[in-house]
C-alpha cells in the first residue's frame, strides 16, 4: 500500500500559491480535519498589488482572447470535476449536491465565455448629441475589485461574484468561504491552468470577521462585491476611496438555478462607462 | 485673506500683437432685468405649494458681482426635511402609477415652460450666481430645457431597455452652487421619468433658479408632492440624506461631502450616484491645431469661471511646443473680458462666492510659496463683489497642491510631457477622474490616448461639450454612476435580480 500524498492548502496570489506571510493556519468549521492556511492584511496588500499587474495584462487582452480563457476555465472546471466534488464532499456536500454544483459551475464559465465581446454593444453606445461632434461611450472595467465570497455553496457562490466581475476586465482578489474554503481554494488550480495573466484572480483563505474590513478600507481596490446583507461598516470605510460596493444577498438555494446568475445588471456596477467627443469636419 | 494675488508677471502684448488695451474699451451691454421680478422672501416647496419653514429661519442670498443681497430664503430644519420627504413619499405611489406617456407629458410641458422663460431665467442665474450672461443665456438654460425634454421621451422607453424596472421611490438630491438650474434639470428630470419623486436641496448660495423651477412645475401642472425643493446649507443636506425614508441619493459636489453621504448612506440599502470633483487633464500634442487648442484650453479651464468639475485644470503640453503655446495661451488669456456677468460681452464673471474666493487664493499662494510661477490677466476688476483673475501657472511639479487639489477657479496649472507614455502617466497620476481633453491631429493617438486616460468623459479636440444624451459622470474618486444617455437612466431604477447597494 502506497501511503496517499496530501494536500496543502494554500493561497493563490499572482499566479503563485503561496503560503500566509503570517505563517498562521486555521481549521474551516466544515472540514475540522484540515488545515487551512490563513491570511493576512499583508497578504490582501500583496494580492491587490498582483492584481494591480494582473489587471493591465488582462484588461488590455482583446475581447475575443477573454472569451477564449473563460472558456478554457469552463474546460478545466470539467476535467477537474471529479476532484472539484471530492473537495466539496469534505465540506460535508453530498456527492449528488456536489455533482450538481460543478455542472452549475461549468454552466455559468460558459455563459461568461461568451459575454466579453458582447459588453460593448450592450452597455456602451453612440449618443446622438447636438452639433457637430461625434459622441460615443464604451465601458470599462473599474479596476481591482475585492470579492467576499458567500460560505455556501462554496465553489459556485465564488465563481458566481467573481465571473461577473472578470468578465469585463476587471482583476479579483477574493476571499473564499471561512467555513468550507478547500473547493474554493482548489479553484485556483484550475485558475492557474486556463491561461489568465497573473494576478488576474487572486484567493485568500482566512477569517472574514478579520479581513473583510480590509479589503473595505484598501485604497487600491476599485470595488467591492460582498455576499451576504449590507453591511455598514464595511461600506462606511469602502467610502475612503470611494469604492464601487455591491452585495449580493442571495440565500444559498438560490444558487442552484443557474439562470438567476446570469445578469447583465451583476457585470454593471463593475464596469465604468467613458464618453468620447469628437468634433466632426471638413 | 481675500484678495488677488498681485500678478508677479502680467501679460504684456508682445511685438507684432496688436492690443487696444484700455484705449478702447468695450461699450457696455448689460442684459436688461426689467421683465421679471424676485421675491423678497422665498418659503419651502413642499407638496406642491410654498410654505413658511418651521424652523422660522432665513438667510440672504446675494449676487456675488455687487455683494447686494437678493433675497431671502427659508432654512430647512429636521422638520422640514421631514415634511418634504413625506409629500415626496405620499406622491410616490400615484406618480409611479401614471403611464410612461402621462409622465412624458408632463416633462415635455416643463421642458416647453423653461424655453418660453428662458431670458428670465437666465438673468436670474446669472445674478444669484456671477456667472456671464452669455452662458446662463446659451448653455444653462437651454441645455436644462433639453434635458427635461431628453428624459420626456424615455419615460414610455423604459421598457424597451430595463424590461420589468420599477421606480426606486422616493429620491434625496444634493445639488451644488456651480450650475444651480442645470444640475436641478440633470437630477429631476430622469428621476421624474423613471417615476420616483424627488426632494432636491440646492446650494444655499445659489437657491433662486430651483425655487423658480417650483413655479414652472406649478404651470406644468405637476402633481402635488412630485418634486420638492427645500433650502438651507450643509446641515439641511444632512438632514436630508439621513432620511429614512429615502430609496435613492443623488450628490453632484466635493468628493470629501461625497465621503461623507457614502458613509452615512451605509447599509440602509439605498441606492446611490455620486458626481464629485476633478483635476483633469488637458493633454495638448505638439501635432495639435494651435489655435484651436488654445481655445479649447481657454473654454476648458475659464468657462463659468472655472468653477466646474470637469474643468481642465492640468494642461499637459508637449515640451517641443510649451514655450510657444504658453506664449500664446498668455495672450489669449489677456484678452478675456473679466467683469459684470450680466453683460453680454463679459467672458468671466464673479467668482461665486467670498468662500471660495479664500480658497482660491488659498491655493493659488501655495502654489507661490511651492516655487510655481503665476502669471495673471492684466484686467480691470469691478470693486464690489468676488473677482480673480484668470491666472496660469507654470513651471509647475506633479507634487504641487496646485497640479493635485481641485481649485475651482480660474487656474491653470501647465507641465510638460516629452513621449505619450509619459502623458498617460502624469495624466493619471490622480485619484480623480472626471474629464479628460486630447489635443492632435493624429486619429490612431486619440483612440490610443484616450483607451489609457482613467476618466469618464475625454474630449478630443474640444472640450467641456456636454449633452443629455451623452452619459457624464466618473471614474475613481470622481464618483460612480451616470448622468445623461441610457445609461443614466440605471441609477433610478429596480431592475429585477440586481446586486444590492451598499
Amino acid at each position: 500500500m502506497t501511503l496517499p500524498v496530501k494536500k496543502t492548502y494554500k493561497l493563490f496570489v499572482g499566479g503563485k500559491f503561496p503560503r500566509s506571510e503570517s505563517a498562521r493556519s486555521y481549521q474551516p468549521s466544515e472540514t475540522k480535519h484540515i488545515h487551512v492556511t490563513r491570511g493576512s492584511r499583508k497578504d490582501l496588500r500583496d494580492a491587490v498589488l498582483a492584481a494591480r499587474i494582473g489587471q493591465k495584462a488582462w484588461s488590455s487582452s482583446s475581447a475575443y482572447l477573454r472569451g477564449q480563457i473563460l472558456y478554457r476555465l469552463a474546460e478545466m472546471l470539467e476535467t477537474r470535476s471529479a476532484a472539484l466534488c471530492e473537495e466539496l464532499a469534505q465540506s460535508g456536500v453530498t456527492k449528488a449536491n456536489a455533482k450538481r454544483e460543478v455542472l452549475a459551475s461549468i454552466a455559468l464559465a460558459i455563459w461568461y465565455a461568451g459575454l466579453p465581446d458582447k459588453l460593448q454593444s450592450l452597455l456602451g453606445s453612440q449618443n446622438a448629441v447636438q452639433g457637430p461632434f461625434f459622441s460615443f461611450s464604451t465601458i470599462e472595467p473599474s479596476g481591482v475589485v475585492g470579492v467576499i465570497a458567500p460560505e455556501t455553496p462554496s465553489l459556485l457562490g465564488m465563481l458566481a461574484l467573481c465571473l461577473p466581475v472578470l468578465v469585463s476586465g476587471n482583476a479579483v482578489v477574493a476571499l473564499c468561504s471561512e467555513s468550507a474554503p478547500c473547493a474554493s481554494l482548489a479553484l485556483g488550480e484550475v485558475f492557474a491552468t486556463s491561461d489568465f495573466p497573473g494576478g488576474t484572480i487572486n484567493l485568500l483563505a482566512g477569517l472574514r470577521s478579520e479581513l473583510a474590513i480590509h479589503f473595505a478600507s484598501h485604497r487600491d481596490i476599485d470595488g467591492l462585491l460582498v455576499a451576504g446583507k449590507p453591511d455598514a461598516l464595511i461600506t462606511q470605510a469602502a467610502a475612503d476611496n470611494v469604492k464601487r460596493v455591491r452585495y449580493c444577498d442571495l440565500p444559498a438555494a438560490a444558487f442552484r438555478d443557474v439562470s438567476r446568475l446570469r445578469s447583465l445588471h451583476w457585470v454593471e456596477p463593475f464596469v465604468e462607462v467613458k464618453t468620447l467627443w469628437h468634433p466632426v469636419a471638413q | 485673506m481675500v484678495k488677488n494675488v498681485e500678478s508677479r508677471s502680467t501679460v504684456k502684448a508682445s511685438k507684432g500683437q496688436l492690443s487696444f488695451g484700455k484705449v478702447w474699451p468695450y461699450e457696455k451691454a448689460p442684459e436688461s432685468t426689467d421683465h421679471f421680478t424676485i421675491a423678497d422672501r422665498y418659503g419651502l416647496f413642499i407638496d406642491g405649494e410654498f410654505v413658511a419653514p418651521k424652523s422660522k429661519e432665513y438667510f440672504a442670498t446675494s449676487n456675488p458681482a455687487t455683494e447686494q443681497p437678493l433675497a431671502e430664503i427659508a432654512h430647512a430644519n429636521d422638520a422640514d426635511v421631514a415634511l418634504a420627504v413625506q409629500a415626496a413619499k405620499r406622491a410616490a405611489p400615484a406618480w409611479r402609477a401614471l403611464s410612461g406617456e402621462d409622465r412624458a407629458r408632463y416633462l415635455y410641458r416643463i421642458a416647453r415652460i423653461l424655453l418660453e422663460r428662458s431670458r428670465e431665467f437666465a438673468c436670474l442665474e446669472t445674478l444669484d450666481n456671477g456667472k456671464p450672461i452669455r452662458e446662463t443665456r446659451d448653455v444653462d438654460v437651454p441645455l436644462a430645457a433639453q434635458h427635461f425634454f431628453y428624459h420626456a421621451g424615455w419615460a414610455d422607453k423604459l421598457d424597451l431597455v430595463y424590461p420589468g424596472a420599477t421606480a426606486l421611490g422616493v429620491v434625496g438630491q444634493v445639488i451644488p452652487w456651480n450650475f444651480p438650474l442645470l444640475m436641478a434639470a440633470w437630477k429631476i428630470a430622469p428621476a421624474l421619468a423613471t417615476g420616483n419623486t424627488v426632494v432636491l436641496k440646492p446650494a444655499e448660495s445659489s437657491p433662486l433658479s430651483a425655487l423658480r423651477l417650483c413655479e414652472v412645475f406649478q404651470a406644468a401642472g405637476l402633481p402635488r408632492g412630485v418634486v420638492n425643493v427645500i433650502t438651507g446649507d450643509g446641515r439641511t443636506g444632512a438632514a436630508l440624506v439621513q432620511h429614512k425614508d429615502l430609496n435613492k441619493v443623488a450628490f453632484t459636489g466635493s468628493t470629501e461631502v461625497g465621503k461623507q453621504i457614502q458613509r452615512s448612506v451605509a447599509g440602509r440599502n439605498v441606492e446611490l450616484t455620486l458626481e464629485l470633483g476633478g483635476k483633469a487633464a488637458h493633454v495638448v500634442f505638439e501635432d495639435a491645431a494651435m489655435d484651436q487648442a488654445i481655445e479649447g484650453v481657454v473654454r476648458g479651464i475659464f468657462f463659468n469661471q472655472g468653477h466646474v468639475c470637469c474643468a481642465g485644470s492640468r494642461l499637459l503640453v508637449q515640451e517641443s511646443v510649451h514655450d510657444l503655446f504658453v506664449e500664446k495661451l498668455l495672450l489669449r488669456m489677456q484678452r478675456i473680458r473679466v467683469g459684470d456677468p450680466m453683460d453680454k460681452n463679459t467672458d468671466m464673471g464673479a467668482i461665486h462666492s467670498k468662500e471660495q474666493l479664500t480658497r482660491i487664493c488659498e491655493l493659488v499662494s501655495a502654489g507661490e510659496r511651492e516655487g510655481a510661477t503665476l502669471h495673471q490677466a492684466d484686467c480691470q476688476l469691478p470693486s464690489k463683489g468676488y473677482w480673480f483673475r484668470p491666472s496660469v501657472f507654470t513651471n509647475v511639479a506633479l507634487s504641487h497642491r496646485i497640479a493635485r487639489e481641485e481649485i475651482f477657479g480660474p487656474v491653470l496649472t501647465v507641465m510638460t510631457f516629452r513621449t505619450p507614455e509619459e502623458a498617460v502617466e502624469k495624466a493619471n497620476n490622480t485619484s480623480y477622474g472626471l474629464s479628460a481633453g486630447i489635443w492632435t491631429d493624429k486619429g490612431a493617438r486619440i483612440l490610443w490616448l484616450a483607451e489609457r486616460l482613467r476618466a469618464g468623459v475625454v474630449w478630443n479636440n474640444t472640450f467641456n461639450r456636454f449633452d443629455p444624451a451623452a452619459p457624464f459622470g466618473g471614474f475613481q474618486e470622481s464618483g460612480f454612476g451616470r448622468e445623461g444617455g441610457r445609461q443614466g437612466l440605471r441609477a433610478y431604477l429596480k431592475v429585477p435580480f440586481a446586486l444590492s447597494p451598499g
